[in-house]
């Protein structure tokens, strides 16, 4: 579990994260929603200690994160694992070697187990046949099974996801949505996803916490987002014309 | 930077592979272009010496002299640097910068990995065979020499060899290595700077290149006042 409270953090002077607290369960595919400039990444960087909170505080199951030195807070790291919005592979390895690298770099084990254990995610994601191929030659939707493999191989505590299926078309979407839904109930993982995807809402929003100017504007589940009051929730979620008109047949 | 380049490092094995992989790419595949150049540039020292003599009085074994001091002192070791540091430089940047943008580096540090070291480590070990690239450069330079001087009958053979063995010091060489060690340092670390802290996007990797080779090559000559000052002075 990871509790938020009280974050807060700025740029040059501009506070972009407002006093953010929430709690993110584990098992559960947890969403930060908000428009472009809403701190989502912000926070998503706070969460992977890639940015430095100003004040509040981080607890990844007991652990304060800012009470660690940097030994902690990169063993802490070796807890998690991200899915970058660009999938962030290393374009100068195949696909089994992006999977292999994060065990290869931080576990003792043999180059057969390595192996075999990658070769076992890479199927779990149904990429069996590209174990050879390097980024390059994937398609997005490949690209990012592979970033999901990479997060997930090390058996993560926690998962978190930048925009996972921006980019993707719809169908695709939501195989990414699904399988990052399936592996955080296997695994029992603490996973946290950046999104503005509505489509994303609707499929896996177990907890959703709305951000508008770097303050948390509502907290809920996928259930309770299109029946709310919430006047910057419903501009955000009915924005679009096919959400409208969703709606209007609803109403 | 530099701190963190030498804390927590990268297990041996892949620090092993990185290196070998550096070894390649910036020093076996620098070999090509160091050859061409050095040895065109010391055929040319050597004509401009002799087409300069006009005296009779000035013996002809000066060609020979004059190219193996212009090579071993400054065209091999000060010169090739400014010139890998176009090459080696601008690749060690642009690598690194890239992985920036597309954030490979930040999926490194997720990992809990010290991404300083796995990057700049295994180059500024590899660069520190940059003596045996000088030292190939600096052979290819007097035979360019020697070349240019038989084929375009400037002087004889003879003459020739008996300038480049003219008041040879050793430690002229011993000077030229340490200078090519103090430059291989600044070539893999300042591109390495300004790809590792760029920011932005594809363009910018462009610009930290170029950046990057104008710092490199101001401080390569910078350097090589202040270490001639101090050793041969």
């Amino acid at each position: 579990m990871i509790t938020l409270n009280n974050i807060t953090k700025s740029f040059d002077g501009t506070e972009v994260l407002k006093g953010i607290s929430m709690a993110f369960e584990p098992g559960k595919t947890n969403l930060i929603i908000g428009q472009s400039g809403s701190g989502k990444t912000v926070l998503l960087k706070c969460l992977l200690g890639l940015h430095q909170i100003d004040s509040g505080k981080m607890h990844f199951n007991d652990q304060a994160f800012g009470e660690m030195d940097e030994e902690g807070r990169r063993t802490l790291r070796r807890e998690m694992g991200m899915v970058f919005q660009g999938s962030a592979l290393f374009d100068s390895m195949t696909v089994l070697e992006n999977v292999m690298f994060p065990m290869q770099m931080l576990t003792d084990k043999n180059q057969a187990e390595i192996k075999s254990v990658a070769e076992a995610v890479i199927e779990r994601v149904n990429l069996e046949n590209a174990n050879n191929k390097l980024p390059a030659e994937l398609s997005g939707g490949m690209q990012k099974r592979v970033a999901i493999a990479r997060a997930v191989v090390m058996k993560p505590k926690y998962l978190f996801c930048d925009e996972p299926n921006s980019g993707l078309d719809p169908k695709t979407a939501i195989v990414i949505d699904n399988l990052i839904r399936e592996i955080t109930q296997e695994n029992n993982i603490t996973t946290v996803i950046n999104s503005h995807d509505m489509n994303s809402v609707m499929e896996i929003g177990d907890t959703i916490l709305f951000l508008k100017d770097g303050v948390k504007a509502w907290e809920g589940s996928k259930d309770l987002i299109f029946n709310t009051d919430n006047e910057a929730v419903n501009d955000f979620v009915y924005s679009s014309n096919l959400m409208k008109k969703i709606k209007q047949v609803h109403t | 930077m530099l701190r963190l380049v030498f804390i927590k490092p990268t297990k041996g094995k892949v620090m092993r592979k990185l290196i070998f992989k550096d070894i390649q790419d910036l020093i076996i595949g620098s070999l090509g272009i160091v050859a061409f150049l050095s040895f065109f540039v010391g055929g040319v020292v050597s004509i401009q010496t002799a087409l300069n003599i006009e005296s009779p009085l000035i013996p002809k074994s000066l060609v020979g002299f004059a190219t193996r001091q212009s090579v071993i002192l400054e065209f091999a070791p000060t010169f090739m640097s400014i010139i890998l540091a176009g090459k080696v430089g601008s690749f060690i940047t642009s690598s690194i910068g890239t992985m920036r943008v597309t954030e490979q580096i930040d999926a490194l540090e997720v990992m809990g990995i010290n991404s300083v070291n796995y990057l700049v480590f295994p180059k500024i070990i590899s660069m520190l065979l940059l003596p045996i690239v000088i030292n190939f450069s600096m052979f290819l330079g007097i035979l360019g020499g020697y070349a240019a001087t038989i084929y375009g009958g400037l002087s004889s053979s003879a003459d020739f060899i008996e300038g480049i063995q003219l008041d040879f010091r050793p430690y002229h060489v011993v000077y030229a290595f340490i200078k090519t060690l103090v430059f291989a340092m600044v070539l893999a670390t300042i591109p390495s700077y300004h790809g590792y802290y760029m920011k932005g996007g594809a363009l910018e990797v462009g610009k930290a290149a170029t950046v990057a080779f104008v710092w490199t090559s101001v401080v390569i000559i910078v350097l090589n006042y202040f270490i001639t000052q101090l050793l041969l002075a």
